[in-house]
């Protein structure tokens, strides 16, 4: 029973236009063991993003997308799912969180209108008032104080930060076995950004959810992840448990990606090339990746 | 909400100075035109005399300041004026007419709403699919052709080769209805003769469509439209990877947000109808205001004319503010706006 | 440029469009050589041949008074897209100009500008022309002019919104702060914004101006006879359904062809100019 929540092998992905193929994942692979945090590092454009609509079954539906690996989930073939049986898994058993919280919440439904129909995707049947008293349970979880008010609010009435404390609650309430969560808070000031991962980190352990955490900003993953991924340009350049990477980067894009981060002690914004033939080097897996942490 | 009666209010404001604005334009046209109104009036063989008697009973010679002052003070009174060509008060004559016109677009309308946001909410849907195409073209057809034309092809079609619908007129002569609102879907009603209900609103049923059909095509490329660009929004990404279904996606997330832009223009679909109303109503005789309306024109009938398209203009700015509460109530935005310093 | 062209080419609905349009302005412009019968186009009377169903050489039958209505749509069709160009080539620049002021100086001018819009704009457009119309001598140039004073609010209010969104966008505020004139910011700095959604709305309404004028003429108050027009034939062979059906189904298929084929074109346009 040591099966992983998520084990992807050599993923290709590619859009199919009329000059022809551009590819934008080269292969890339990736596993998530149960209830284990982990981040895949990219700049934009990298392919994190794609990574984690394909896990959702999304980009599947584009009729010019080509994929083609290994992937699988709690030992279930994703490529071999009927669309159907791919959208029985969002919602239920995975679940995302997205950048910015205040969009990607629908302006014109309240809150409650939005919980009762993710708490429908594991209770069809579930009745509104139910509904309403389950989403208000699991709002006290994410340490709001007044539920009943946010329930009947709308998204542009709440602030950011409450936003984003909703889009937790309503990611964990179908108490999904896989979290994803793209870029969370990027959008919000950065204490509010802290503020909700902890509460986000405190809960995934609470439920051993499994997270694979979507980022570009290193600083944030370092304290939240299990294991870190490192992705350039559609490949992984390194990967290794979080402490092992932080300090001993060796991929040379890692390195110039953790001398990025500006740092408040100053040294202002550090020189770092755009582009490196270097960065194109084979990637780098720490020893300890595979075992225990 | 105390919001919305300050929108409500601001609404009708603007709606009265827009009003004003139409009496004042209404009646410069009017008045400017060449030709003695007084002259056509009486005809060619009136006396000079009577037709500058006539001249100072309608104030036809003071500035055009003073007669709009008069035009105005009479309207306040609820006086159009007496229309030259039916020797009765404008307003009465409009009274007559404007309910067979008013029932013919209101059905229309609601025929465009009810035809014109599914279809448009299932291209958007099925977006790029054969379905989203076939939409499409029909759609685009049905704006392609004027109300008549879509008018003589529906009788031809279906009222002379598949005689399923009459030619003609608002309900079989035989049936009287006491007038008590005008509509007579609703006289029907009041005076509980179902069969002549269900006989009025078969004689509706084609001229409703000729009418709608252009609003219908409208209405879909709109929603379609709007919607499309609603899809690319982060909420419905969200609904999505939350495994909402794409039914409840395209009836409901993504529909009511993308409803509110299309509504304003709905709202200006409307008016239009008021006016191929006119067209519909030649090809269908239909007893609306369209016969008075062209009649009144040809005969350069002053009061008549600035009455009738006052009284449009009326309705439409009426139209308007509802469409406009209609978005206030279904843009939570609106309603709960606090407003800003 | 060529991008466009591409795109348009490769869309068979937008090639339709463009077949059908260039058919109809070919139609117009070479009336007297492809007509069979040019001199139809006036007050001819035949009545050996009246009221007869299509046949060779009168593809689409002929009228009441032994016209053939194949060559009479296509002079409709010359007339047609004459109110056409003359409508727009009027109603545009004044209607973008007004928008532009309103839009960019904001204010009181923004204020009274866009209430003259509203008037205007709350009158149903039909039956705003047919007043008009009704008032004035029913010429064709009485005809344009109506149907041109009830167009040039619809440019100043799409113009009017893009104009007032522009004016926040950084260019605009860039050359404020250089001290540019306030002619040179509209004319040369927001106008080009906004082309793409004008040119759009031109090609769209081209077709509209041809179905509103047919809509005048079909009751009455438009182009007046003998001129072909397609509104007062289909007018005219209404009464004479459903037996002499091609005197009013062939020009009213005239009509959706054309403005079919220009609502197509603007569609493609659009879609590639990204105008709203």
């Amino acid at each position: 029973m040591n099966q992983p929540t998520l084990n992807i092998e050599n993923l290709q992905l590619g859009f199919k236009s009329h000059v022809g193929m551009s590819k934008v994942l080269h292969g890339i692979s990736l596993n998530i063991r149960k209830g284990e945090r982990v981040a895949l590092v990219g700049e934009s454009g990298s392919g994190k993003s794609v990574t984690a609509r394909i896990i959702l079954g999304l980009l599947q539906t584009l009729p010019t997308a080509r994929i083609s690996g290994v992937l699988e989930f709690e030992g279930r073939d994703l490529t071999k799912l009927s669309a159907k049986q791919r959208h029985a898994l969002r919602g239920t058993e995975m679940s995302m969180i997205f950048q910015d919280p205040t969009s990607a919440l629908n302006p014109v439904y309240t809150i409650a209108v939005q919980f009762t129909e993710v708490l429908r995707r594991r209770q069809p049947k579930l009745k509104k008032l139910l509904a309403f008293e389950q989403a208000a349970a699991a709002l006290r979880q994410v340490a709001i104080d007044e539920p009943e008010r946010v329930l009947n609010s709308y998204s542009f009435q709440l602030s950011g930060g409450m936003n984003q404390r909703v889009m937790i609650a309503m990611a964990l309430i179908n108490n999904p076995t896989l979290l994803i969560a793209d870029e969370p808070g990027t959008a919000l000031d950065v204490s509010v950004q802290a503020q909700t991962l902890d509460l986000m980190h405190k809960l995934v352990q609470e439920h051993q959810t499994s997270v694979l955490f979507i980022s570009h900003n290193l600083g944030v993953v370092r304290d939240f992840a299990d294991r870190v991924y490192v992705i350039y340009k559609g490949r992984i350049v390194e990967e290794g448990a979080t402490q092992l990477l932080f300090s001993n980067p060796q991929h040379p894009y890692t390195q110039a990606l953790m001398s990025a981060v500006p740092r408040i002690t100053g040294g202002g914004i550090p020189n770092i090339p755009d582009v490196s033939d270097r960065y194109s080097d084979p990637a780098y897996i720490h020893p300890a990746s595979g075992g225990e942490l | 909400m105390p919001t919305s009666f300050i929108i409500l209010f601001k609404r009708l404001f603007t709606s009265f100075i827009v009003l004003i604005g139409v009496s004042m334009l209404i009646f410069t046209i009017a008045r400017i035109i060449p030709g003695d109104p007084a002259r056509i009036a009486l005809g060619p063989n009136a006396t000079l005399e009577a037709v500058a008697n006539l001249r100072a009973n309608l104030h036809l010679d003071e500035s055009i300041i003073v007669q709009y002052g008069y035009f105005i003070w009479n309207l306040l009174h609820g006086d159009l004026g007496i229309s030259l060509y039916t020797n009765r008060p404008v307003l009465l004559d409009i009274g007559q007419f404007l309910p067979a016109t008013l029932e013919l677009v209101f059905v229309a309308g609601f025929i465009m709403v009810a035809i014109g946001l599914p279809l448009g909410a299932i291209a958007a849907r099925y977006r790029g699919k054969f379905i989203d195409h076939v939409i499409r073209i029909l759609s685009l057809l049905g704006v392609s052709a004027p109300s008549f034309v879509w008018a003589v092809i529906l009788m031809l079609m279906f009222a002379f080769y598949l005689p399923i619908f009459p030619i003609a007129g608002r309900i079989t002569d035989s049936y009287t209805i006491q007038a008590v609102t005008g509509f007579l879907l609703l006289d029907t009603l009041i005076a509980g003769e179902y069969r002549a209900f269900g006989d009025a609103f078969w004689h509706l049923i084609l001229p409703a469509f000729a009418l709608a059909l252009s609003g219908i095509g409208q209405a879909a490329r709109l929603t379609r439209a709007n919607m499309i660009e609603t899809y690319d929004k982060p909420y419905i990404e969200m609904a999505q990877s939350y495994g909402f279904s794409e039914k409840r996606i395209a009836s409901k997330f993504a529909f009511k947000p993308s409803l509110i832009p299309s509504m304003t223009i709905i709202g200006l679909d409307f008016a239009a109808m008021l006016g191929n109303a006119f067209l519909v109503e030649a090809v269908f005789a239909w007893p609306g205001l369209s016969r008075y309306g062209v009649a009144v024109i040809l005969r350069k009938d002053l009061n008549a004319i600035v009455g009738t398209v006052l009284v449009i203009s009326a309705t439409f700015l009426i139209v308007n503010i509802i469409v406009d509460l209609l978005i206030a109530f279904i843009n939570p935005r609106i309603r709960f706006s606090t407003r800003r310093s | 440029m060529k991008r466009i062209i591409f795109i348009l080419l490769s869309n068979p609905l937008s090639l339709l469009g463009l077949f059908l349009v260039t058919l109809v302005i070919i139609l117009a412009i070479f009336a007297d050589f492809i007509a069979p019968f040019p001199e139809h186009r006036g007050a001819v009377v035949d009545f050996v041949n009246f009221n007869k169903a299509p046949e060779w050489p009168y593809i689409m039958g002929t009228d009441l008074v032994g016209r053939d209505i194949f060559s009479r749509i296509i002079y409709a069709y010359r007339i047609s897209l004459l109110l056409g160009v003359f409508v727009l080539s009027i109603a545009v620049p004044i209607g973008v100009t007004m928008g532009l002021i309103a839009g960019y100086m904001g204010g009181k001018t923004e204020y009274i500008l866009m209430r003259i819009t509203d008037v205007f704009l709350s009158i149903p457009p039909l039956v705003l022309a047919m007043s008009i119309m009704g008032l004035l001598e029913p010429t064709l140039i009485n005809g344009m002019l109506a149907v041109t004073v009830m167009w040039w609010p619809w440019y100043t209010r799409l113009v009017y919104n893009i104009a007032r969104s522009e004016k926040e966008e950084g260019y605009v505020l860039a050359a404020e702060i250089i001290g540019a004139s306030k002619t040179h910011i509209i004319f040369r700095e927001i106008l080009p914004n906004c082309l793409p959604a004008i040119v759009t709305k031109m090609t769209l309404d081209f077709g509209f101006v041809i179905l509103i004028a047919s809509s005048l003429s079909f009751l009455g108050l438009g182009v007046q006879p003998p001129t072909p027009d397609l509104g007062s034939m289909v007018a005219g062979g209404a009464t004479y359904l459903p037996d002499s059906w091609w005197l009013t189904v062939f020009p009213g298929l005239a009509i959706l062809v054309a403005v079919f084929g220009f609502n197509l074109v603007g569609d493609a346009l659009r879609d590639v100019l990204g105008a709203d």
